[in-house]
């Protein structure tokens, strides 16, 4: 063979590389293994910086148990159910475009068109419920206040979190309100001004003494957030700056910013590797139903899009475990 | 390609009942949290880490060598892509890991609780 020696080619070759296959497998598969390897090892850069700093901020990391607790339609703490159920959702995904590749080494046409279908409906609602746990996450649950040494204190009464509706009375104390476009000199708006003021949670905290603060602190025997005592909590309180609700890049309430932004950032690379795998999913699907694979007699791209789309169930398998388990 | 196609839809199956099962002993495992493993430990983390871990990457090989057909390439197209993630993956880890533990060991006492 000419290895070495480039042979200008039929441009029909490109995805094929000719007859040449090294190893046994085909040009287009070969690639498509060696692309994976470099995305393993992009995700893998991402997760292993996610584990240092996590190793880093060892005593104070946020406990993912208590940070994604919600069920769509449902009220109460269920920790993991809801990415459980979106492994399974993922993994049955997986299930069902391996059938489609074994159904096209048979040139079943018909099973490979239903299976592909099915795949792609399970990515999309992968999709969307990665959506909705985004949107629950950027939310927030109960909110917290952020101190000017950058800690975050979070209320408990009789062991369980409460948001500030549960114990905040009085007025904000500022007269405060938020600036719309609507009454603005300039037809500018402002920064949404929250329902609470800092002033008014101490007020309220001094004035009901069943309220307790949540440090991030892990008591390292019993793995949960150390409760502060009334006057401990106090003092912290006092030096709290701002109401925090919901996560974003700047603030979080569920305790270090950059739990938040390693979320953001892995389970959205994430993400668009499933968003995008539908999409190649979907090209496949009505190259099918047209018939171009049976008239080339060979499904052998439902194969190389399926090790893609396999990869991307391979990659959750792990962020499941080093976000939600470990 | 080199290897017969021979029907695995029944293997398919069983891989998937594999899966699963793994998945909800996870679950399971991560909604109880045994005190005796979440609490104890063993090799620097919990035991209850460790085992997480270890089903992760059980998974991890049934993905690969049966959906992604791992199993059915030539030896060393197989090596030449499993052996290059696994050993570059523990270097990367191995490294920073250590590194995270020594930033916290030298910044976590700066840190006034």
């Amino acid at each position: 063979m000419e290895a070495n020696i480039a042979i200008p080619s039929d441009s029909k070759e490109t995805w094929s590389g000719g007859g040449v296959k090294p190893f046994g497998a085909s040009y287009g598969k070969m690639m498509m293994w060696f692309f994976i390897l470099s995305d393993a090892l992009t995700f893998s850069g991402f997760l292993a910086a996610y584990g240092l700093t996590r190793f880093k901020f060892i005593d104070s990391w946020p406990i993912a148990d208590e940070v994604f607790t919600h069920i769509p339609f449902i009220h109460g703490d269920y920790p993991m159910y809801y990415v459980a159920f979106m492994t399974f959702i993922l993994i049955f995904s997986s299930v069902t475009m391996v059938l489609a590749v074994d159904a096209g080494h048979h040139m079943k046409k018909n099973k490979v068109t239903w299976y592909l279908f099915a795949t792609i409906i399970g990515g999309l609602i992968f999709v969307g419920s990665q959506a909705w746990e985004w949107n629950t996450f950027i939310k927030g649950s109960y909110g917290a206040i952020k101190t000017s040494d950058d800690k975050i204190l979070q209320f408990v009464k009789d062991g369980h979190q409460v948001g500030f509706a549960d114990f905040v009375v009085g007025d904000r104390g500022d007269e405060r309100i938020t600036h719309t476009k609507k009454n603005g000199l300039w037809f500018e708006s402002g920064q949404t001004v929250p329902e609470y003021s800092v002033n008014q949670v101490i007020a309220s905290y001094k004035a009901d003494p069943s309220i307790q603060i949540k440090s991030e602190l892990i008591d390292a025997d019993k793995k949960q957030k150390i409760v502060l005592s009334r006057e401990k909590g106090l003092e912290e309180l006092l030096k709290g700056t701002q109401i925090v609700e919901g996560a974003n890049l700047q603030v979080n309430e569920y305790g270090n910013t950059i739990f938040a932004n390693f979320f953001f950032f892995i389970t959205g690379f994430h993400g668009f590797h499933v968003f995008s795998g539908i999409l190649i999913n979907i090209i496949i699907f009505f190259n099918v139903i047209l018939g171009t694979y049976e008239k080339r007699g060979s499904y052998e791209m439902v194969e190389k899009v399926g090790l893609y789309w396999h990869f991307v169930d391979l990659v959750w398998v792990f962020v499941f475990t080093f976000f939600y388990l470990v | 390609m080199a290897h017969a196609h021979e029907s695995n839809v029944k293997r398919i199956w069983m891989v998937f009942g594999l899966l699963s099962v793994v998945t909800i002993v996870e679950v399971a495992l991560g909604i109880v949290k045994p005190d005796s493993l979440h609490l104890t430990r063993f090799l620097g983390t919990s035991p209850l880490n460790w085992i997480f871990i270890i089903l992760t990457l059980f998974k991890a090989y049934y993905i690969t060598w049966t959906f992604m057909h791992m199993e059915g390439e030539k030896k060393w197209f197989r090596r030449s892509v499993v052996w290059t993630a696994v050993f570059l993956i523990c270097y990367l880890v191995t490294l920073l890991l250590i590194e995270g533990g020594y930033l916290f060991d030298t910044l976590g006492p700066l840190v006034n609780w």
